[in-house]
């Protein structure tokens, strides 16, 4: 009998890799998650403290998965403290994933922060196709740039075009992710798909330049989730759902979120600007 | 699809007798808008407290084993005045379910709601997790008796006062809600439950305690209405565990003229709305009935 992907599943941490002072990547073994599309994510319970949404990861182990958490609130402090042996519960994989059609050749992939999580998932699953990649990694300063190697790695042996911005100039360009964007499209770079994830007025910026440039583009929204399973609205985004209809939209269906950008829900429900 | 099951009930017509239940996907007029359009009768909002109230921590929701959930969100809701402003346009067939810890708060509520375009309001008397509010105030007859009344004496719109297991009689509380001017009664409530970890040895729920849904629920929910509908003489909504047709048909067969469904949408999605109404529908043409009422209470005969 196939396993219920909503029954929590209680793993050990199997591994930790510690990305930066503020960023690791926890592996555990579950034969689902393993199975993740790119841009699905899982519930992720941390015992005696809280459950929350978070982006599959790749793992180099076979049945194996991976989760990347920055260190910030109650939950993901106390998951960032987890060591190798601990136990956390897993329910998912949950909402839909990015598209992948071998007819457009030149992607371009762009990552603010723990954005960065599932585009890495998604060039894990795009890596055998003949493209040209590009990736664009934004971060606040150097020392929060984290997961190049596994890009080096999962391109091995393929020419890509790999470009960093940071806030403060302290690596690549200065500025946001977006200004290299701009910068690539305003020079007539050929960019056939543009897939993102990260800070949503990021992803507005690159949305109205794609949509402006008419190129198409897939955005992974990220919004504050409870049931993780389109039961609670807390996730809505004008009449759509984050958790089951997405976490990713495209073009078209973005043209129809005037949230988008502008505004989300809070804990209580209240409709809040950004 | 019409999805065109029409009843009349506690002063309401409505489209046909599939509400959304309180708690699910109650937030928002974008998904309200969205749920009448793919074949909901009618919602329920989530319960509305005076103020905002940002609910437990998550896990608030817990899928189990056997198509049942356990949940206890504690009444996360934007608060009578942001809701209101939410549903300032609205036009699908919404009650406001609402909830408070005494009768003057119910009574601030309903003030606010009194000039919304609204079909009534819905008493959550049976929330089994919220110090205060919820089943605390529904275990008490003479308390339940003067809310009631006080929100009649105030507002004209249908109230149906939602009833649950608590520590008293659910006939007693149901029958003193009817005394007191309720036009209807919803049955049943999640009951108290909890989850347990064994690997991690603690509760799964944040709030340790919550409520179950889902199929596990569905016969006591049934038993309920059936013994409801002998009692009172006002009409009934059905709700609990309610995943297929035949869960629907047996609620109404006990008693009810509605039902409403949570762990439906849980189990299929929203989307699925619709496919209950067909399937009642298609249900009742080929028994031969020409509308839902001839069904309503059968199983008593």
């Amino acid at each position: 009998m196939p396993i219920d992907k909503n029954l929590m599943r209680v793993v050990s941490i199997t591994g930790v890799k510690t990305e930066t002072k503020t960023v690791k990547t926890m592996t555990f073994k579950d034969q689902l998650s393993d199975k993740a599309l790119p841009g699905q994510f899982l519930m992720v319970w941390i015992p005696r403290k809280e459950e929350i949404p978070l982006s599959a990861m790749v793992s180099n182990l076979s049945g194996h998965a991976a989760i990347t958490i920055r260190k910030n609130g109650l939950a993901s402090t106390s998951l960032f403290n987890k060591k190798v042996g601990d136990k956390i519960g897993i329910r998912g994989p949950y909402g839909n994933s990015f598209s992948i059609k071998k007819s457009n050749k030149n992607v371009l992939l762009m990552g603010g922060g723990t954005g960065l999580v599932p585009l890495v998932r998604l060039l894990a699953n795009m890596k055998e196709f003949d493209l040209n990649f590009t990736i664009i990694i934004g971060a606040r300063t150097s020392s929060e740039i984290f997961f190049l190697d596994i890009v080096s790695d999962l391109l091995k042996g393929k020419t890509y075009n790999l470009l960093i911005s940071t806030e403060d100039g302290t690596k690549g360009t200065k500025g946001y992710p977006t200004d290299i964007l701009c910068d690539l499209i305003t020079r007539n770079y050929v960019i056939n798909f543009i897939y993102t994830c990260g800070p949503e007025l990021m992803m507005k910026k690159a949305y109205d330049l794609a949509l402006a440039n008419k190129i198409p583009i897939e955005v992974s929204i990220e919004r504050y989730m409870k049931c993780g399973i389109g039961l609670c609205s807390s996730c809505s985004i004008n009449d759509k759902l984050v958790c089951v209809d997405g976490t990713v939209f495209n073009s078209f269906q973005i043209s129809s979120l005037s949230e988008f950008g502008k505004c989300y829900r809070d804990k209580a429900g209240i409709l809040t600007k950004y | 699809m019409d999805y065109n099951v029409p009843i009349s009930f506690a002063g309401l017509d409505l489209k046909n007798p599939v509400m959304i239940a309180s708690g699910i996907l109650g937030l928002s007029q974008n998904i309200f808008d969205r749920l009448i359009k793919i074949g909901a009768g009618a919602i329920v909002s989530k319960s509305i407290s005076n103020r905002p109230r940002i609910g437990y921590r998550n896990p608030t929701v817990v899928p189990l084993e056997n198509q049942n959930w356990l949940n206890a969100v504690g009444l996360a809701n934007p608060g009578a005045d942001v809701f209101s402003e939410e549903i300032s346009n609205n036009k699908v067939p919404l009650m406001v379910s609402i909830v408070g810890s005494s009768t003057e708060e119910f009574r601030t509520i309903v003030q606010k709601f009194e000039n919304s375009n609204i079909v009534g309001f819905e008493l959550n008397l049976s929330c089994p997790h919220v110090e205060k509010m919820g089943m605390e105030i529904g275990d008490d007859p003479n308390l339940v008796g003067k809310i009631v009344k006080s929100i009649k004496d105030l507002s004209s719109k249908p109230l149906i006062v939602k009833v649950g297991l608590g520590k008293s009689d659910i006939l007693q509380i149901a029958k003193v809600a009817e005394e007191a001017g309720a036009d209807g009664i919803t049955a049943i409530n999640t009951l108290r439950a909890m989850k347990i970890d064994i690997t991690n040895k603690c509760p799964v729920l944040e709030n340790k305690i919550g409520g179950l849904s889902g199929a596990a629920i569905r016969p006591i929910g049934v038993r309920c209405v059936y013994e409801l509908y002998k009692v009172l003489k006002v009409p009934i909504i059905g709700c609990g565990g309610i995943l297929t047709i035949s869960d629907m048909l047996e609620y109404i067969m006990a008693g009810a003229s509605a039902v409403q469904v949570g762990s439906y949408i849980a189990q299929n999605g929203m989307d699925s709305i619709g496919k209950l109404v067909n399937n009642l529908q298609h249900y009742l043409k080929t028994e031969g009935y020409s509308n839902l009422e001839e069904i309503v209470g059968i199983a008593h005969r």
